[in-house]
């Protein structure tokens, strides 16, 4: 600030206030979300007080404690599946001369990016509704097999980067060094990857936690997860409630998304 | 050119595909797979309870922009179809355009800021890309409802004497998308603007340009790829939207996304709903292949 020139280029008119203003309306929403589920009163426009009430409250509601158990049931599956199937396609498509099968294979590895979510969701329901009436299987696993699916490209995208910044020669010098593959893999690939494999991991694992559209036509009855159960709540009523729910699990999010920041900024 | 004969070339080939394998099987069941059957479920009979009747019918596709009347059996546009369609178009289109309108500001401040601030904005604008969009679009519900603080905060300052309605109308679903999708905006836009080289500003202000002719002639043909980017990246979910329209739009203000859902509840038509995917499918991959061609394709040109 001290060195500001006279004559800055770079300045265009109205600019610095219109950015000023887009992030305080970023934030903005958000942080009153977070307010109002501190109120000891259950509006969430008129303040009345500080209070703690809507934490225990939700923590004690068993329909809550139940579709979050299960929304972190899922996700734990999803993110471990995503990640393995992705770490393992990204060792194939990376570090080696670019391929017509490679173009196809990430094409394919981003096609859940590029589908509108309610088209999926749409063709696993027809999809799922078959085989459950053949099957008679109505368990959690479709909900998994979904969301490990659309949870793929997350996984690989953070993998892929690491692994193209590898340096090659190592493994080259622990073959020359008589490491086996096997041995080249679990004690110089492996721990080079892992970074991006744990990335990978907190990615998907949000990607899963935040899922509705997909979630909403995949489950069976009585297969809510949080933010599907959310979703019915705010239809219903607004409560501070939702609010606490909100918070919390918008703090994980954020907790998560650092130590990823962190992860792969260390990188560089 | 001789990698098909190199037996460590088809090696490695081999290899990469077996490695590949389980996440190929894993979307193809779980992803694209499920695609193909949606298409063939828009060719067939709706069933009385939902689900289909196995026979061929092209009736779907035909009820999609058309209709018969009840009655008498003329033939007629359906007008509450094509009002979805087109209420999807202009929200989407509107929250691109006014996405742009305050997403190229923005990244064009952070791309001047110093390294050490222009990483702590980019943060901030990274965060509430992977938060919840539930959460955001429920943040924006409670501020903007009837009872929400943006009316009883007008109403204590006295400047209304009644609340605004603005939830549950088409301003709702634009304000919410355009504030849940600004991130995707901003973050190619700032990529194509890190890129821009300053001195073509210098250049013109010497020779004589004012500030407006600058951006017109100068950055925004420079940083065209960014806008192209974020524009679609926008487009695309906005087109698709289904949590936004029904917190912020309601029953009444549904949206293509909402359309196709209805289908598969009380609507019961599930080859109308397999059908409308497919079209916005279809949309979709235009508007992707409209974005590799012109975003990806001048991009290659300007390192070349």
């Amino acid at each position: 600030m001290a060195e500001r020139s006279s004559f800055d280029i770079s300045r265009l008119p109205g600019f610095a206030t219109v950015a000023v203003t887009v992030f305080v309306l970023l934030y903005l929403p958000i942080a009153m979300l977070v307010v109002f589920s501190f109120n000891a009163g259950d509006s969430v426009a008129i303040w009345e007080g500080f209070s703690f009430r809507w934490y225990p409250e939700a923590w004690q509601n068993e329909e809550v404690k139940d579709v979050t158990f299960r929304s972190l049931k899922i996700a734990t599956a999803a993110a471990l599946i995503s990640t393995t199937v992705a770490t393992m396609a990204a060792l194939g498509t990376t570090r080696r001369r670019a391929t017509r099968g490679q173009t196809f294979v990430y094409v394919m590895i981003n096609q859940p990016l590029m589908v509108p979510e309610i088209v999926t969701g749409v063709a696993l329901l027809i999809f799922f509704s078959t085989i459950k009436v053949a099957t008679g299987y109505q368990g959690l696993g479709y909900l998994i097999l979904a969301h490990s699916a659309f949870c793929i490209p997350f996984a690989y995208l953070p993998i892929r980067a690491r692994l193209e910044g590898m340096d090659l020669t190592l493994e080259t010098a622990a073959s020359d060094l008589y490491a086996n593959r096997w041995q080249t893999f679990r004690h110089v690939t492996l721990p080079l990857v892992a970074p991006g494999a744990v990335a990978g991991l907190m990615l998907a694992f949000v990607t899963s936690l935040d899922d509705v559209v997909i979630t909403l036509f995949v489950k069976s009855a009585g297969q809510d997860t949080l933010p599907t159960y959310m979703l019915a709540q705010i239809r219903r009523s607004v409560s501070a409630e939702v609010n606490a729910i909100s918070t919390l699990l918008l703090l994980l999010t954020v907790v998560l998304l650092t130590a990823f920041f962190l992860l792969t900024r260390k990188r560089s | 050119m001789s990698a098909p004969d190199d037996p460590k070339a088809r090696d490695e080939a081999r290899r990469g595909w077996l490695l590949s394998a389980p996440a190929l099987v894993l979307l193809v069941v779980g992803a694209s797979g499920p695609l193909l059957i949606m298409l063939v479920y828009s060719f067939l009979e709706p069933g009385q309870y939902g689900n289909v009747e196995w026979a061929l019918s092209f009736k779907a596709w035909f009820n999609v922009v058309m209709t018969r009347d009840i009655f008498d059996g003329t033939l007629g546009f359906a007008d509450a179809h094509l009002t979805i369609f087109w209420r999807s178009a202009k929200l989407a289109l509107l929250t691109t355009l006014f996405a742009f309108l305050v997403g190229f500001p923005t990244a064009w401040f952070i791309a001047t800021r110093s390294p050490g601030a222009r990483t702590a904005f980019l943060f901030l604008i990274t965060i509430p890309f992977w938060t919840n969009l539930l959460i955001r679009t429920f943040a924006i519900n409670q501020i903007i409802r009837n009872e929400g603080f943006l009316n009883t905060f007008l109403l204590w300052t006295g400047i209304i004497d009644a609340p605004i309605v603005m939830l549950y109308t088409d301003f709702a679903v634009f304000v919410g998308m355009t504030y849940v999708y600004l991130p995707l905006m901003v973050l190619p836009l700032f990529a194509a603007i890190d890129r821009f080289d300053m001195r073509l500003l210098q250049a013109g202000y010497d020779l004589y340009a004012s500030r407006w002719q600058l951006l017109r002639h100068v950055i925004v043909p420079v940083v065209k790829p960014g806008i192209i980017a974020g524009s679609i990246l926008v487009f695309i979910p906005a087109l698709g939207a289904y949590v936004t329209p029904r917190i912020l739009g309601g029953g009444r203000n549904m949206m293509i996304g909402n359309f196709i859902e209805l289908q598969f509840g009380q609507g019961r038509n599930w080859p109308l709903g397999a059908a409308l995917s497919v079209v916005l499918l279809v949309v979709v991959t235009i508007a992707l292949i409209v974005y590799t061609r012109f975003a990806a394709g001048s991009q290659d040109k300007s390192h070349g």
